[in-house]
């Protein structure tokens, strides 16, 4: 297999309205050469919309598409040489799976030989050199997604566009491929923008993050920094879980439930507002009896392997923790339990706008 | 209980069976007694009837003006309608009802209605294009649109055509290759039905050509039952054969397409 490299990708003030509905809202990315950046949303955020794009799929109200320093933006999808992976099925019914991967060699007036032998090589990379001659209604679902991004490798693309690839598949094929599309990514070396509602696939497969809502990006980093350091209450809520309890801003901290608490922004004005709190920063003891706007029962452990969640009922409220099993295991449904709270630096989201005082 | 059940659905699916085979083939088997008969009660068998088609010039060329129509209709049907209905499917999915409707209304006008709307144009077209009996197609192409959409639609329905055409211009293909490499292939069994569809109603069509004054096979077959019954009615049944092995033929080979190879073996 030879690695090409990859060619730096750059989104320039995009913009689509789509009869008078803002889908895009100048989103500006640059993604690095061999680089694997994923935009992560809810549907309708935009994601989707940037992604064609770049495809050329679709024309941007306003902005740039640009490709190694050339200028697409009025390119057609069909002289872009972008590969694409669909969500939906998009193999070529009455073509086997060698066919398919040939399709656009053929097109670019590759010999024989040549498209036969690089189509073999690319079946081969996605693990699939036994399946050449099946037709696509002969492969699961699994297997039609690896062809698909066979095809779209085949023809040696300046930038590779996945959207949503893995979506139509059940979990166990899901994150397998998902693994095996990183892996073939990073063998390949090429530039790679992929685009997702699930927020563990983005977190698992991604070199950077883009969350997006409402059309534009609200915060853009390597999956750690997303996870642990969101910019926004909405990454906080869209990206993990997280509990929102009502507290008071003083003197650049938050005051939740009689516990102060350092804030990510410490000049915000004082005032009630929800802190944003992760599962992870919420530990549990059960020493004697415990009282307090902190105690609680816990209601529900839900197993996750090495972590367990525990959700705790505080009268008034449920708070979610998560810790290792191990420590779960020593509060099970009924127990009183005392909540401690880490003292991270947390997020705070007001009601009059949720990403004003972020 | 459950045997005498299956018994009696059984004896009832012959029954149905036997009732429709005799309802079409009776006046297949009367047609072809009649055009065997003899000249006189006992006369012997002969096939007279039939050898004249071939050897009455305006038979064979009212034979021949139909079957080149039905191909020049097919053929002008699927390059119009294919096209159109591919891009207001990807393009202008709004109109897709406006496009329906519009196809659909040759259904509900009378040929007659529509004879009295053309002829003006035809007569124009032979005075000063031509007096081909082609000139027909166009005409032909407005009947056969509410069928040749339907089987179309439906076979257009059936496929994931926006994801398909996408996923074929991201690969470098331009709308040409789109239609014949993709679309055309994907849909091999719509295609043959609307083409079929289009050359048997062709094939059967008399009020437009006569009331415009062109001989098609049709119209010959009517003249000729003036003549000479028994030839009109060996033409029919040759007609109607013809369109049966047709069929045969095009839902064999629309079989054999959309079978791949071992398509039995999925994993």
């Amino acid at each position: 297999m030879t690695t090409s490299l990859g060619i730096e990708v750059r989104l320039e003030e995009l913009r689509r309205v789509f009869a008078g509905v803002v889908a895009l809202d100048e989103l500006t990315l640059t993604i690095a050469p061999g680089e694997l950046v994923a935009l992560l949303g809810p549907s309708g955020c935009g994601k989707t919309t940037a992604l064609r794009l770049v495809a050329g799929l679709d024309e941007a109200t306003n902005g740039r598409v640009v490709f190694g320093g050339s200028d697409v933006t009025n390119l057609g999808a069909n002289r872009r040489n972008v590969g694409m992976v669909f969500q939906a099925y998009s193999l070529f019914p009455h073509m086997t799976a060698m066919q398919n991967v040939a399709f656009g060699l053929q097109l670019r007036h590759l010999g024989d030989a040549e498209r036969r032998e690089r189509s073999g090589e690319m079946l081969e990379l996605v693990g699939l050199s036994g399946f050449a001659d099946r037709y696509p209604a002969q492969l699961s679902g699994g297997q039609q997604q690896r062809v698909a991004l066979a095809r779209a490798l085949a023809i040696r693309p300046k930038v590779l566009l996945l959207d949503e690839p893995l979506s139509a598949l059940d979990a166990k094929v899901r994150s397998r491929l998902r693994d095996e599309i990183r892996r073939v990514q990073l063998e390949v070396g090429i530039t790679t923008l992929f685009v997702t509602h699930d927020q563990e696939e983005a977190l698992a497969i991604a070199d950077r993050v883009g969350v997006m809502n409402k059309g534009r990006l609200e915060q853009l980093g390597p999956p750690t920094t997303i996870y642990s350091r969101p910019a926004t209450p909405f990454v906080a809520e869209f990206v993990g879980l997280t509990n929102k309890l009502e507290g008071s801003v003083k003197d650049g901290e938050v005051e939740v439930r009689g516990v102060r608490l350092p804030l990510v922004k410490p000049d915000a004005s004082d005032g009630p507002a929800t802190a944003l709190i992760r599962p992870e920063a919420v530990s549990l003891k059960a020493d004697g009896a415990p009282d307090g706007p902190l105690a609680g029962t816990v209601i529900a452990v839900a197993f996750l392997r090495a972590t367990s969640r525990v959700t705790v009922d505080l009268g008034d409220q449920i708070v979610l923790a998560q810790m290792p099993t191990s420590e779960a295991s020593a509060h099970p449904a009924g127990t009183r339990v005392l909540l401690i709270l880490r003292a991270d630096p947390v997020l705070i989201a007001r009601d009059e706008k949720a990403s004003a005082e972020s | 209980m459950i045997r005498s059940r299956r018994l009696k659905l059984q004896v009832f699916r012959y029954v149905v069976l036997l009732a429709a085979a005799l309802f079409f083939l009776m006046p297949m088997f009367a047609s072809i007694e009649f055009s065997t008969r003899g000249n006189g009660i006992a006369a012997p068998r002969t096939l007279d009837s039939w050898k004249l088609i071939a050897s009455t010039p305006e038979l064979s060329d009212a034979i021949i003006a139909s079957l080149e129509l039905a191909v020049i209709t097919s053929v002008m049907m699927l390059v119009l309608l294919l096209p159109t209905m591919v891009w207001v499917r990807l393009r202008l999915p709004r109109i897709n009802r406006v496009v329906e409707f519009i196809c659909l209304m040759p259904l509900t006008v009378p040929a007659i209605a529509l004879v009295v709307g053309i002829k003006p144009i035809y007569i124009w077209i032979s005075l000063n294009v031509t007096d081909s009996i082609l000139a027909l197609a166009f005409a032909y192409l407005i009947l056969v649109l509410p069928y040749a959409f339907r089987a179309l639609d439906a076979g257009l329905g059936a496929i994931d055509l926006k994801t398909l055409t996408e996923a074929a211009r991201s690969l470098g293909a331009g709308w040409g290759t789109v239609m014949l490499r993709i679309v055309v292939p994907s849909i091999p069994s719509a295609i043959l039905n609307a083409s079929l569809l289009s050359v048997a109603l062709v094939l059967g069509e008399y009020t437009f050509a006569n009331l415009m004054n062109y001989e098609n096979l049709q119209v010959a077959v009517a003249y000729e039952s003036l003549v000479d019954a028994g030839t009109s009615v060996a033409i029919s049944v040759a007609a109607l054969a013809f369109g049966f092995v047709l069929l045969m033929v095009l839902s064999f080979v629309g079989r054999l397409r959309s079978t791949p190879v071992g398509a039995l073996q999925r994993p």
